[in-house]
């Protein structure tokens, strides 16, 4: 117990460590949101001294941490300066997009690379696992900046699957059916360009693994005792690949927020992706900081449901000296 | 296989280097009435029908009822001319106007086509792939000797100094790092000049990845600390500077490369990516990422395909190194 406490509060320090280091970041910068309104003649410097008053701008560095911390703590996270509206609401509606997008790639990349990894690391140095492993190389050497644009191609030549966007310009009108079919269909591309990114990753992990776990004297012995392959792989060696397997799966959580933000971008999807690279273009100080704790508060996640994983599965863990 | 990877790299960077001399024109010479010009077709038959020894071109029209749409004109061929005299370009420092090769006016080679400028590929491929790798070396070096330096001086003196420094590293791989990348640049002045811009780059992708080289190499000293032949030198009166220098540092050079050889191709992704998206390195100066900006528009991506080769040519240096990744990695790591 004593064990998950620390991870738990280590977790937070970590928010709280970020979080101070943006505000640095902020201060270092030159320029403001509100800087070009400075040029605009028709907008008097009353107008922007009252706004960065509003705002809390012409406030010292700890008193606006301070203040944003309260914010944070009401559950506003600040304030947007584009959109007026708490950083919170703005980054919840973009998220629930990104999710989707990633939570349904990590499952479908799971789905393949397990199943694949133990074929692999089953006939290590077979043909089959040769094919695998040198598909797997292949795609590694694709840089998701390209595998997406080369998605993109395909749909727009092909007139497959509906490029860019979430949803087509009529989709209020469509019925209940429609509209998941609708979303479905522009779907289909950034699951590609994702599922094809994470794919070879989790499946060189996997097979890694694999072939650690059947090099293990207790499954030779299982073998020798004539124990069925299919038992063995499940039931033997599968549990023992289990640790590494957990980090990983750690791992994609962690990355939830962060691994989709650039095929986001070029296929339009409206999710984290396009609303940071915009905050970022206008200096929307508080929606940057949001997201980058968001997805900090997700890499910590990811990291501490690992711990808590490990910590159940392995006795190990749990009597040693954490 | 390390071999194709090292000889394919060292073309690679070989043809960056000479990109002065192998590039027919100025990277940024414009072409007003040849934008999106397909790939020259490099002709060895005539219009007669006889077979020539040495490649010549034909000339472009543009097409009078469509926008970017060419055809040959076939009344007068350009053969391909060696070590012309060109676009003036400097190489180590002397002023020189051969190129490697060329064609007479009023024809173009465009081996590459060109971009919505009339802007030639194959020449902004070479001139950007300097800006690209160049990137890639300089901020990885950066990453590295500050992940040598904390991970030496955390590794070595240990205690307070080793408790305060890796909870730093754990702040900074806590970081989602394409975000924290972002979110530097997010803060940095928006319309500067390409050189600063390449410098801020440079600078902000070498620190935010120092951490995890860090942990390793102060792994690595944690145990070479321990070695008997320090504790040996040590009594003899070594000092710590002459030990780190001599005995520990020497034995972090297999962590060290293996390191190099994963950031560097990571750090050309990230310079690709923040200039595609409009964060990096802006016009008129090339690079493999702000020439890819322009496929964000859909159309352009369907229709000229060849402005997709700065995206393609990433493809052979990834291999490159993820071959030599994996080979040092055996060799210098656990094949003592």
């Amino acid at each position: 117990m004593a064990y998950l406490l620390r991870r738990l509060l280590h977790g937070a320090l970590v928010l709280v460590g970020v979080s101070v280091l943006s505000f640095l970041f902020v201060q270092l910068a030159p320029g403001e949101f509100f800087s070009d309104m400075r040029l605009n003649p028709q907008v008097s410097p009353e107008t922007i001294r009252h706004l960065r008053a509003q705002y809390g701008l012409d406030r010292a560095l700890p008193i606006r941490y301070v203040r944003w911390a309260r914010s944070v703590a009401k559950g506003d996270w600040g304030y947007s300066f584009a959109y007026g509206l708490p950083v919170s609401k703005l980054i919840w509606s973009r998220a629930r997009n990104t999710l989707l997008l990633t939570i349904t790639s990590a499952l479908l990349a799971w789905l393949i690379s397990i199943p694949l990894g133990i074929y692999a690391a089953e006939r290590r140095d077979r043909w089959g696992d040769r094919v695998t492993v040198a598909g797997s190389s292949a795609l590694l050497t694709v840089p998701d900046l390209l595998l997406a644009l080369a998605l993109l191609i395909l749909a727009i030549r092909t007139n497959a699957f509906a490029a860019g966007g979430m949803t087509s310009p009529d989709f209020a009108e469509l019925g209940t059916v429609a509209k998941i079919k609708d979303v479905a269909a522009h779907f289909t591309l950034p699951l590609a360009a994702l599922v094809l990114g994470t794919l070879p990753i989790f499946f060189r992990h996997v097979r890694a693994s694999m072939i650690e776990a059947l090099a293990l004297p207790s499954i030779q012995s299982a073998r020798a005792h004539g124990i069925p392959r299919s038992r063995i792989l499940f039931r033997y060696a599968l549990p023992a690949a289990a640790n590494s397997l957990i980090s990983l799966f750690g791992f994609s959580i962690a990355t939830l927020l962060s691994a989709s933000l650039l095929v986001e971008v070029v296929m339009s999807w409206p999710g984290l992706g396009p609303m940071l690279l915009e905050a970022i273009l206008a200096r929307d100080l508080y929606v940057v900081i949001g997201a980058v704790m968001l997805s900090t508060f997700f890499l910590v996640a990811g990291n501490l449901v690992a711990d808590v994983l490990l910590y159940l599965s392995d006795p190990r863990i749990r009597r040693g000296p954490a | 296989m390390v071999r194709i990877a090292v000889v394919l790299l060292s073309l690679l960077y070989g043809a960056i280097l000479g990109a002065g001399f192998l590039a027919p024109y100025d990277p940024a010479e414009q072409d007003r009435a040849h934008p999106f010009a397909p790939p020259t077709r490099l002709h060895f038959v005539d219009a007669e029908g006889s077979l020539h020894g040495w490649p010549f071109i034909y000339g472009l029209i543009p097409s009078p009822d469509n926008f970017a749409e060419y055809q040959e004109d076939r009344s007068r061929a350009f053969p391909v001319r060696l070590f012309v005299s060109g676009d003036h370009y400097s190489l180590l420092g002397f002023s020189c106007r051969r190129h490697w090769f060329g064609i007479d006016e009023p024809g173009h080679i465009f081996l590459l086509g060109t971009d919505g400028y009339g802007r030639d590929q194959f020449s902004r491929l070479l001139w950007g792939g300097r800006i690209s790798l160049l990137a890639g070396l300089i901020a990885a070096a950066l990453s590295l000797s500050l992940g040598m330096a904390v991970g030496s001086v955390s590794g070595y003196f240990g205690g307070f100094v080793d408790d305060t420094l890796m909870r730093l590293v754990e702040l900074f791989l806590a970081m989602p790092w394409l975000y924290l990348l972002f979110a530097v640049r997010a803060f940095l002045p928006l319309h500067i000049s390409p050189t600063v811009a390449f410098f801020l780059l440079v600078v902000v992708i070498g620190t935010v990845g120092w951490a995890r080289p860090a942990r390793l190499i102060r792994g690595v000293v944690l145990s070479a600390r321990e070695r008997k032949y320090v504790l040996a030198a040590r009594g003899f009166g070594a000092s710590d500077f002459y030990l780190l220098r001599r005995h520990i540092l020497p034995q972090t050079m297999g962590v060290f490369l293996t390191q190099a050889a994963l950031l560097i191709p990571q750090y050309i992704l990230a310079e690709v990516t923040l200039s595609f998206l409009g964060l990096g390195v802006g016009e008129p100066v090339p690079s493999w990422g702000n020439m890819l900006g322009s496929l964000q528009q859909y159309h352009i991506l369907a229709s000229y395909w060849w402005m997709l080769a700065p995206a393609l040519v990433l493809v052979p240096v990834f291999w490159g190194y993820q071959v030599l990744a994996d080979f040092l990695h055996e060799r210098l790591e656990f094949g003592h």
